[in-house]
């Protein structure tokens, strides 16, 4: 791809300017005078009024604009000034977009460092009332759903994915492509209750079992493993399938013994972002599993605790001294965000160190 | 896509006899039929354990008033909170976009990227505890702000919450949520836009922003339009942040500022769900259903309009 952000500033400094109208040029540092200028001035203000941090950033970054437009307009015309205006502002959505993430990883680390300790790792909630105790219970439980999850979709998931790129043609081909990708969009919370309609028909109502969490998780986890698992089957080169079918080789050994394994880092990715999606969903579980305080590692009997709900209820019902159940639950955040952001970074690194070289 | 079929077709014709190949097939087919098995069974348990909420006489619905006068409002608050999100992220995601695509220097746009993909990586509990925490009370003093100077308008007609946790602090936290989304999809667009088209712009003389508006936006408008749609589903479904974050009295209300909102049906769902029992319970998953329906109709429409642009796209 050719690259377009360095290139246009020469050519159309020059080209347009018509006969009799000779524009100017800003020096290159004139921007920057500009929002130098406007922190300045918004200093001063700050002298007069008093201003908060955010009012500060937000006085300067609109001063500096103006500036910059104003000044652009008078020495090199409108066009280039609504130009430079643009930028600024472009600029400054990919700014404000940075504060929700900066502010919530700041916060949470910040409220969440207070109980990261030995005792939150160690111990369940049983028997504990107010300080102390910890989130053992609520760790096992989200393991041992998320695997039982994964248990569930991936096979579902890659065989599918297998099916739309190596077998499947016509309708029905069409109608999976289009239905995994609506399914997508499935509200977590309506999982939830169809893992709970369907179990409540057959064990009666107000059943909460862990494997019922699984099941709507994995409603939201397969087509998330069947989008990704297509993505990179369809990458491996067709001359690998030919000259394995020109050994004599079947389809179905071609498929398990050459297409799968030429592609393993991306499925490996691809699974591994999908756990990354499932393991911080809460309300299917709010409404599958309910919570418990002690340790329950059978998901076919009875109630499970999980981290996300744990995190919900600590909060919302944190019990007589509120502080020490909120200070658990930021604990209980922060581990979850731990979790995401690690599964996240193994993702890459299995794309980084396994995959093979394709031609982008 | 097509050409990973070519070669395979005389291959299956001859093979197809081996039994390893049917089996094989036979269960790649099947893993493929029974996702269209579990989306039809998902439509059909919430239409089975919702139908005693239907026919239940009006009194015993919570509220009693019948099934319509419980969803209405709380249909009223899932569209409210998703619009403002919308109305408020698709900007924001489309310029992001074209920051990442166009502006910003070359070797740190695909790590920006990244980043901007990390907002979609947080649960949205977290969300929901940064919306309350963080994000609702630093709002207040703006809300005030908002009430005294535009309070003759609906929206903003007050009292101002004292807490911060309102509708429009929801819709802000769904916005952050769906920035992503958008994002990632109109970025997507905007780098398939022919670099032929962009550089006989910039050839004539355009600057960077004409080259934007001539050639890269109108190619990608119906990706932002159908990314747009794809965040208005999420922003539909999103429960636990607004369960957390919006304070809630019923009612129907437009004012975003105030501390009685109409709740969301997601919300809902998951604040009165671990209570309940009968036929509020059935009640519960009749919403539920509302909401598969409303989502899936967008999702649909969204995934058709990404899909036909694609269609259309230069790369085939």
């Amino acid at each position: 791809m050719s690259q377009t952000s360095t290139t246009p500033a020469p050519a159309t400094g020059q080209a347009p300017a018509p006969i009799g109208q000779q524009r100017g040029h800003l020096p290159r540092w004139a921007p920057w005078a500009s929002f130098a200028g406007a922190a300045v001035l918004v200093v001063l203000l700050d002298l007069a009024f008093g201003l908060n941090i955010a009012l500060y950033v937000l006085y300067t970054v609109v001063l500096g604009t103006v500036g910059v437009y104003a000044l652009t307009r008078l020495v090199e015309g409108a066009r280039k000034a609504t130009d430079r205006l643009v930028t600024c502002l472009v600029v400054s959505a990919f700014g404000l977009a940075m504060v929700p993430l900066v502010s919530l990883v700041y916060e949470v680390v910040a409220r969440g460092i207070e109980r990261l300790d030995g005792e939150f790792f160690g111990y369940s909630l049983v028997g504990v009332v107010g300080e102390g105790g910890g989130a053992y219970h609520a760790i096992m439980g989200t393991l041992v759903v998320t695997a039982l999850t994964a248990l569930i979709s991936v096979p579902i998931g890659l065989l599918t994915a297998i099916y739309l790129v190596e077998y499947g043609r016509g309708r029905l081909k069409q109608a999976i492509t289009f239905l995994v990708d609506v399914m997508t969009g499935i509200p977590s919370i309506v999982a939830g209750l169809f893992a709970y309609a369907l179990f409540a028909l057959f064990f009666g109502p107000g059943v909460r079992l862990g494997i019922m969490g699984a099941v709507a998780l994995s409603v939201l986890m397969i087509p998330v493993v069947v989008r990704s698992a297509e993505e990179v089957l369809k990458l491996v080169p067709n001359e690998l399938r030919e000259a394995s079918y020109a050994l004599g080789v079947p389809k179905w050994r071609t498929i398990v013994k050459v297409v799968v394994p030429t592609a393993i880092a991306g499925l490996g990715t691809g699974v591994t972002l999908a756990v990354a999606r499932v393991i911080g969903e809460t309300a299917p579980l709010l409404v599958t599993l309910g919570i418990v305080n002690g340790t329950n590692f059978d998901p076919f009997d009875g109630r499970m605790a999980t981290l996300p709900v744990y995190a919900y209820y600590q909060l919302t019902q944190p019990g007589v001294p509120p502080q020490f159940a909120i200070d658990r639950a930021w604990t209980a955040a922060l581990v979850l965000i731990m979790l995401v952001m690690g599964l996240n970074v193994v993702a890459r690194l299995i794309s980084r160190f396994f995959a093979p070289k394709t031609g982008r | 896509m097509t050409a990973t079929r070519t070669p395979s077709d005389p291959a299956a014709g001859r093979t197809v006899r081996r039994r390893g190949d049917r089996v094989f097939a036979g269960s790649a087919k099947g893993a493929g039929i029974l996702i269209l098995v579990i989306l039809a069974g998902v439509a059909a348990f919430l239409v089975a354990e919702a139908l005693p909420a239907v026919t239940a006489p009006g009194e015993d619905i919570p509220g009693g008033e019948g099934l319509g006068a419980y969803i209405g409002p709380l249909l009223f608050g899932t569209l409210l909170a998703a619009v403002i999100a919308l109305l408020v992220a698709t900007p924001l995601a489309v310029a992001i976009a074209l920051f990442i695509a166009y502006y910003a220097p070359r070797r740190l746009a695909q790590g920006l990227g990244y980043v901007v993909d990390l907002l979609a990586a947080i649960p949205s509990i977290v969300y929901g505890f940064w919306g309350i925490y963080w994000l609702a009370p630093r709002l207040v003093p703006f809300y005030e702000w908002l009430e005294r100077n535009l309070g003759f308008v609906p929206f903003f007609a007050g009292p101002t919450s004292a807490t911060g946790r309102t509708m429009l602090t929801a819709g802000l936290v769904l916005a952050v949520m769906i920035l992503p989304i958008i994002s990632a999809i109109s970025r997507e667009v905007f780098l398939q836009v022919p670099a032929l088209h962009r550089e006989a712009a910039l050839a004539l003389g355009a600057t960077r922003w004409e080259m934007i508006r001539m050639a890269v936006l109108p190619y990608g408008r119906s990706g932002v339009i159908g990314g747009a749609m794809l965040g208005l589903g999420r922003a539909l479904g999103e429960t636990m942040a607004i369960a957390l974050v919006l304070s809630v009295s019923g009612g129907i209300t437009v004012n975003l500022i105030s501390s009685g909102n109409p709740s969301t049906i997601a919300a809902n769902v998951a604040l009165e769900f671990p209570e309940s029992s009968g036929v509020d319970v059935n009640t519960l998953i009749a919403s539920g259903l509302a909401l598969f329906v409303i989502t899936f109709a967008v999702n649909m429409l969204a995934r058709w309009i990404v899909n036909r642009r694609a269609d259309f796209s230069g790369a085939n």
